[in-house]
């Protein structure tokens, strides 16, 4: 079974690029648009990775990854951001959030999947 | 995957356009003087997703200028630059020149000049505010013969000022990567496994020479989350270090990392003294990296020689002007037409002589590819929902979730552009009267949440567009109330709960007691309705008290081909749409019986189904009263009034005809939804049964069991 990644962008072409990437390289792939689908969908499905983007409405990425690092079942869930952002501020606030790994937008995705393979076993 | 990629770029540019119009409106609020937090944050987040796509398609003058605009913005949402009018106008102005990037980005207009205005939103930055003057006119602007700078693309130069080629300078010998890798505990927290990293490096070819476990504990004293080992790699030298760097960037910064080249045997120093980064390299540089000694010897790296790729690389996929589209379904609408006509002029021994039969297929397949071509995935009409349903649970505080499905089923594109309104609106209606406040909600036992869902399915020749939400279904009270209030219906009028919901789609009709700002915007779900009955659709209503509403709206697949029953009514041609038509019967004498003096009935198979003569409804030879025995009954589906059965002398043929508008020329007319042009040139009217069905007052119950009893 390959594995399964939740994306979480609120961006419904960025959300259809990482999907069509993503299966190229022979993920399945899960999509939410926002924090608070994200982090139901997370329950719903227990997938092997997480992918977030940080600036979204409702409920952003920061917000997504703390939420999802106090449940128990995910404490060691890999979590990838997958941002514009990259000052090395919200970067080490990612990482105090429980974010495994950072990705800057736009991403490669030949890059994309040697970061997923750094993180998802 | 490039058909994929056009209909995401398509997709990013809506987005672009909600993006634009809700930054418009932010600093349109914030010039007014509205500058809360969410408003700059609208802003700051819709300049944000056009920075992040123009960058993954490649966009790349409006990645730096969405850029620069959004550092701006960073700043006034986190208040290091107070939104001043004059921050404002400039960010306005900024905007401008956004709008033109976007429109150069789809190519329907030239890259917009960004030089000042780039130098205006750096004065502004620096100067944490006032956007200086010095630097918003730049000495290229103040020529004084009025010059202008014009951007010069150079497609597919690189940036080297003397026009050399790069040239790939083999290095003879390039010393071997020693790398020390020690994992802190904290590279272990968050999910992360540094010997996936390791993994990586063995990938690029590395080696591992040796795990110093010096530093593990005896197993009672291990904590499973810490780092105990230190591994020590080798890695070939022709391997570029940003490449091994990269392996890393994941790993806490407080990890032991070194990444050095084995001391040069030879004495030769192999390293070029120009170090540049890894080009187009997207991740930046990592921790990790920062932590190579400074002294550290670095290699020239040269971009991949590209060759190899571009063979894969082909466009697949052309963009057409919509019109060239139409004109050729049209001349293909017109060439079936002749194609009839000759078919129906040749005698069949004609028609083989002149291969006739073989021109028609091809025909017919050449009319199936173009109206392919039309069709597009409803994705597009769906992918504005999300947005437009989160600005409305802000308005109304109510919370929603949005659930979609069959967002790959394919409509003509002109069905896609018009359902676009009649959908926000039926959203809307949900959000506004669907679904309940949270607290009711929680009070009847159902989660705060409310949930919408949002399909779509192709069914035959139709498609089906639901909107259903969980909420508390329609106040069938209030809403015969309030359509006895406006006098849409009489006050004695005996309506069954189908009838009751389907006044919500009466003209002047509004249930909602204050008109709220969302719902009340003068259009009503009659507009929704004769929308969608204007593209041959119509809008289906179910409701169960306390459960939730569904509103669906079905809609043809096509816009220009009908699958038709030619049939024949005093002398004249008509055309039943087939996918209506369930049986023909040639009543016996009897089986038609009068049930009122205007009204009949036919009894079939131990069921009575109403009648209609179409004679008598198009009022053509209605004294010629022909007897049942005579004539033929269609049994038609109505999704209105369930089967009844309509009259007619005779059914000729059966064929695919081209739906011609009538609209053009006429009044709409009740009964009919168009015209074609038939094989012999003569024109015939297309029946639109629903409105036949609606409009003779038999839209009762679909069968009429209970007379036979």
């Amino acid at each position: 079974m390959s594995k399964l990644i939740l994306t979480v962008d609120d961006s419904a072409s960025m959300r259809m690029l990482l999907k069509a990437s993503l299966t190229a390289q022979g993920f399945r792939t899960e999509m939410a648009n926002d924090g608070v689908a994200g982090l139901a969908r997370m329950h719903e499905l227990t997938p092997d990775l997480l992918i977030t983007d940080i600036n979204m409405p409702e409920m952003d990425g920061f917000e997504l990854i703390e939420a999802v690092r106090k449940v128990h079942a995910f404490r060691g869930t890999p979590i990838l951001v997958l941002s514009t952002e990259f000052s090395d501020d919200k970067k080490s606030r990612a990482r105090t959030a429980g974010a495994t790994g950072w990705i800057t937008k736009p991403f490669d995705s030949a890059k994309l999947g040697a970061a997923i393979r750094r993180v998802c076993p | 995957m490039s058909e994929e990629l056009d209909e995401i770029e398509a997709i990013f540019f809506e987005e672009c356009a909600e993006g634009l119009a809700v930054a418009e409106q932010g600093l349109t609020a914030m010039l007014a003087g509205n500058v809360g937090k969410d408003v700059i944050a609208n802003v700051f987040r819709a300049v944000h997703s056009i920075k992040g796509g123009s960058g993954a398609f490649g966009f790349n003058a409006l990645l730096t200028f969405s850029h620069s605009f959004e550092n701006v913005l960073d700043e006034v949402r986190g208040g290091a630059i107070a939104p001043t009018t004059e921050v404002t106008r400039a960010m306005l102005a900024a905007f401008d020149v956004l709008s033109d990037h976007v429109a150069a980005a789809r190519g329907v207009a030239a890259t917009p000049v960004d030089g000042p205005m780039l130098a205006v939103l750096e004065a502004i930055l620096v100067n944490k505010g006032a956007p200086s003057v010095a630097a918003s006119l730049p000495p290229e602007t103040g020529d004084e013969f009025g010059f202008s700078p014009v951007a010069v693309e150079l497609d597919g130069l690189e940036l080297d000022p003397f026009g050399f080629e790069p040239v790939q300078v083999a290095l003879e010998i390039e010393p071997d990567w020693r790398i020390r890798f020690r994992p802190s505990r904290a590279a272990l927290a968050n999910g992360g496994e540094p010997l996936l990293c390791v993994r990586e490096v063995e990938r690029l070819g590395g080696v591992v020479l040796s795990v110093d476990l010096a530093g593990m504990p005896p197993l009672q004293d291990l904590d499973p989350e810490d780092g105990y080992s230190e591994w020590t790699l080798s890695v070939p030298g022709t391997v570029a270090e940003g490449d091994i760097a990269e392996c890393f960037d994941f790993v806490a910064p407080d990890s032991l990392l070194e990444i050095a080249r084995i001391p040069n045997q030879t004495g030769e120093q192999a390293c070029a003294p120009t170090s540049a980064p890894a080009a187009s390299d997207p991740v930046p540089a990592a921790p990790a990296a920062e932590q190579t000694s400074p002294g550290t010897p670095r290699v020239v790296v040269t971009a991949k020689s590209p060759d190899n790729s571009v063979a894969d690389v082909v466009a697949q996929s052309i963009r057409v002007d919509l019109s060239k589209l139409d004109m050729l379904l049209n001349l293909v609408g017109e060439l079936v037409i002749r194609g009839s006509i000759l078919s129906d002029r040749l005698a069949p021994a004609d028609q083989e002589r002149v291969e006739l039969p073989e021109l028609a297929r091809l025909t017919r397949e050449i009319q199936h590819n173009v109206m392919s071509l039309r069709a597009q995935p409803i994705r597009q009409a769906f992918s504005r929902v999300p947005r437009m349903l989160r600005d409305l649970c802000e308005a109304t505080g109510k919370q929603v979730v949005l659930e979609t499905s069959g967002e790959g089923t394919e409509i003509d594109k002109g069905v896609i552009e018009k359902i676009g309104d009649p959908l926000t609106h039926m959203i809307r209606n949900a959000v506004d009267h669907g679904i309940e406040d949270a607290a009711v909600r929680l009070a009847n036992g159902k989660p705060a949440q409310g949930l919408i869902r949002l399909s779509a399915e192709q069914k035959g020749a139709r498609i089906f567009v639901r909107v259903s939400d969980d909420g508390g279904g329609i106040d069938r009270a209030r809403v015969r109330a309030k359509a006895i209030e406006k006098g849409i219906i009489a006050a004695e009028a005996e309506l069954s709960d189908e009838e009751t919901d389907q006044l919500i789609c009466a003209p002047g009709f509004s249930t909602a007691a204050t008109v709220s700002s969302i719902s009340g915007r003068g259009v009503g779900m009659d507009v929704v309705r004769s929308n969608v009955e204007a593209l041959g659709g119509r809008v289906d209503i179910t409701s169960t008290p306390g459960e939730g509403t569904s509103f669906t709206m079905v809609l043809p697949l096509t816009l220009a081909i009908l699958d038709g029953m030619i049939v024949k009514l005093a002398g004249q041609r008509f055309v039943l749409p087939l996918a209506n038509v369930i049986e023909t019967v040639r009543p016996e004498l009897g089986q038609v019986r009068p049930l009122t003096p205007t009204s009949e009935v036919i009894e079939l198979r131990g069921a009575y189904l109403p009648i209609r003569r179409l004679t008598d409804f198009f009022q053509i030879a209605a004294n010629d009263h022909r007897k049942p025995e005579d004539s033929l009954v269609v049994i038609v589906e109505s999704d209105k009034a369930g089967h009844i059965g309509l009259m007619v002398d005779t059914i000729d043929d059966r064929r695919e005809v081209v739906i011609k508008s009538l609209d053009q020329n006429l009044h709409p007319i009740r009964g009919l939804g168009g015209a074609t042009i038939l094989g012999d040139g003569s024109i015939a009217l297309i029946l639109d049964i629903d409105a036949l069905v609606a409009a003779t007052g038999l839209a009762a119950k679909p069968n009429l069991k209970g007379i036979a009893a």
